[in-house]
């Protein structure tokens, strides 16, 4: 057990810390975050910024057009980026961590020609069409129904949950392509061109007031069959490859941020006062404890993907369950240090208490996680 | 980074395993809580001492085996997985400093706090235990004395961190086994004609077993590796936690069964409260812990 870097690590550090002292003064100002097509450019800036000094893609693999970085270079990449205040990947998420990785990994080469690199560049932004209204975790009961016309699928439904639809290039849309099939085995895999007719997109308010996600309404939009990845009918399988890319990582950037927030809640507690109140003190000083151990199960998870050069696999939702939960108590406990200016939505932290609500139910609801960990990790029996 | 077991660390690990699931399995665990008054198995505290158990961080020119925290950490994991009885830590770190304790010739305890474990049947006492009273201990195979409170000198903080930490490792491990004697239990029990672990209100019990035994698991490993005080103290609070937590829910899946002698199960959750109160418990490691936040990156 090291939790030292390696040489090569090390130097791997400081190039990047180099690096990111010197680019980042030099970033325009950050749009509001109702600025659509304001973050759609600034992302896409700061990814052709990663791409022209050799960090885009670092994960990818070397002939998917990557860098081919260790799971630990990675982890070092998306601590290094956070602590320096880098701009978040952003719109290019789904480019970067779901689409791309599934047609590297099950695109043909004439697919991985034509999207792969725009991607890296910052050129095309991806968003996910895989949640429905009426197939939510149970994400293999989607109804949205694709057809062959010629050389066509032609595409009917509706999803739902789709970050950046507004700005995006590309869609990878789950459809069904044969609805006698058992629920599984009757789902394809496609990218869709968003400014296809037949696509209507309504931006869908959170709770915290914001537009972070759509609904997208198809009514008999027209997709080649060519930007069909991977065979008809097998697209869940596909989709599942995707989902165990990240190696642990998912939320590498976010553990940090919750550290370096934790210590700003405890400064703010002892300059309001709350900080003598040791009942107070002591839930901070546990959050604490949460948060070092999150990153060390990081850590851990990264580590053993480097290891078997594959996958964490359920690992991660032993993470998510823990994380998603403590994200939760951290904005609870800063509410708690702030008192009546909790309620000011001018606080930075209150907004995020607001959107940490999210966390418990996208990606996989806690409790869904749980039956995932029970039964794919204890060996439980699957039931009800 | 590497943040894994090596092979020799695997190796180990599972040799102590072996040793002791063959030496105190869940029937001598059973039996020994049955007994009564628990006496100390001499010929197995030599066995321990043979097999390297006290010597094992002691350099090897002084006769030692020459490894580290780490090592002692998945030893003492190994150890609290099948609730091995004995003033452990106090022997362990003991080795070197009090004649025949490396070699389990001798049982050492410790004044911990106001308390003492196995005092009777110690042949050293590290501290000073004047004055002590035994408690009925709610441990059946962990006797106890209180000393009185102005007695209890301050103690050296590398004993202090280093018995914290292992104290950790042994919660780990009992949380761990808590973890899988729930999972057997559910996999086996039937009602409503299946077994009891296919239902979500009992499976998500078990699955947050797991979560807290792999968070305090990646801690633990990680004050090993650092010998931090701020990482120990957080692997203290999360073990103690996935450990106490980790036996009240293995015993609410055992049911009515979990409530009764026979079961070994209440026997991690006394074990696992006993060892909560031992030095860099839960308020001593909060507060540490709130200090860091101030102190810079948290």
């Amino acid at each position: 057990m090291d939790l030292a870097d390696t040489t090569e690590e090390e130097e791997f550090r400081a190039r990047l810390r180099e690096w990111l002292a010197k680019v980042l003064p030099s970033l325009p100002p950050k749009p509001s975050p109702d600025d659509w097509p304001g973050r759609r450019a600034y992302d896409l800036g700061w990814q052709r910024m990663l791409y022209d000094a050799g960090y885009a893609g670092l994960h990818w693999p070397v002939d998917a057009g990557g860098r081919g970085a260790t799971p630990t270079q990675h982890l070092i990449y998306l601590e290094e980026t956070e602590k320096a205040g880098a701009p978040y990947v952003g719109a290019n998420f789904v480019g970067l961590l779901h689409a791309g990785p599934t047609i590297a990994s099950e695109g043909s080469a004439e697919q991985r020609a034509r999207w792969l690199p725009p991607v890296l560049r910052g050129e095309e932004v991806w968003c996910q069409g895989f949640s429905e209204p009426d197939a939510g975790s149970d994400l293999a009961a989607l109804r949205t129904r694709a057809w062959r016309d010629g050389d066509d699928y032609v595409v009917s439904g509706s999803k739902i949950w789709t970050s950046h639809a507004e700005v995006a290039d590309w869609c990878e849309l789950l459809v069904r392509t044969d609805p006698t099939a058992p629920k599984h085995r009757g789902i394809s895999w496609l990218a869709m061109p968003m400014d296809a007719p037949g696509i209507t997109v309504r931006p869908l308010r959170t709770l915290a007031g914001s537009t972070e996600f759509a609904e997208v309404f198809l009514d008999e939009a027209r997709i080649p069959v060519a930007n069909r990845v991977g065979a008809e009918n097998d697209g869940w399988r596909v989709t599942m490859v995707t989902l165990s890319y990240e190696r642990g990582t998912a939320f590498v950037g976010e553990v940090v941020a919750c550290r370096r927030v934790l210590g700003d809640i405890a400064r703010e507690a002892r300059g309001n006062g709350r900080w003598d109140d040791a009942v107070l003190r002591r839930r901070l000083g546990r959050l604490n404890a949460e948060f070092r151990a999150l990153w060390r199960l990081t850590q851990w998870n990264v580590s053993e993907a480097q290891r078997t050069g594959g996958v964490p696999g359920v690992g991660g939702s032993v993470f998510k369950l823990r994380y998603s939960h403590a994200r939760q108590e951290l904005y609870d406990a800063a509410a708690e240090v702030l008192g009546p200016e909790a309620l000011d939505l001018g606080r930075e932290w209150t907004l995020d208490r607001l959107s940490s609500l999210s966390y418990t139910i996208a990606a996989g609801t806690s409790q869904i996680q749980r039956n995932i960990v029970a039964e794919r990790i204890l060996g439980l029996p699957k039931g009800r | 980074m590497d943040f894994q077991l090596t092979d020799d660390q695997w190796a180990l690990k599972r040799g102590v395993r072996e040793l002791l699931t063959a030496r105190f399995g869940p029937d001598e665990l059973r039996a020994a809580a049955g007994a009564g008054s628990p006496d100390l198995d001499r010929a197995l505290w030599r066995e321990l001492g043979e097999a390297g158990f006290f010597a094992l961080r002691l350099p090897e020119a002084d006769g030692g085996v020459g490894l580290g925290l780490p090592e002692a950490v998945l030893a003492f994991e190994e150890a609290g997985r099948v609730l091995l009885p004995g003033p452990l830590i106090a022997t362990h770190l003991a080795a070197g400093a009090v004649d025949g304790a490396a070699t389990g010739e001798a049982v050492v305890t410790a004044v911990d706090g106001v308390l003492v474990e196995w005092l009777d049947q110690a042949d050293a006492v590290r501290g000073d235990a004047t004055g002590a009273e035994p408690l009925r201990s709610v441990d059946p195979l962990t006797p106890v004395h209180r000393v009185p409170a102005a007695v209890s000198p301050g103690a050296d903080p590398e004993a202090v961190l280093l018995t914290s930490l292992l104290t950790a490792a042994e919660q780990l491990g009992t949380a761990a086994r808590t973890c899988e004697l729930a999972v057997q239990h559910a996999r086996t029990r039937e009602q409503f004609g299946q077994p009891i672990g296919a239902f979500q209100a009992v499976k998500h019990l078990c699955a947050q077993l797991l979560v807290r035994v792999e968070v305090a698991r990646a801690a633990v490993y990680a004050a090993a590796v650092t010998a931090d005080p701020v990482d120990v103290a957080a692997a203290r609070l999360l073990a103690d936690e996935a450990a106490v937590r980790g036996a009240r829910d293995c015993l609410q899946v055992h049911g009515g069964m979990g409530f009764t002698w026979e079961s070994e199960v209440h026997l991690f959750l006394k074990r696992a409260w006993l060892r909560t109160q031992r030095t860099g418990g839960d308020t001593e490691s909060d507060e540490l812990l709130a200090d860091d936040l101030l102190a810079g990156m948290g």
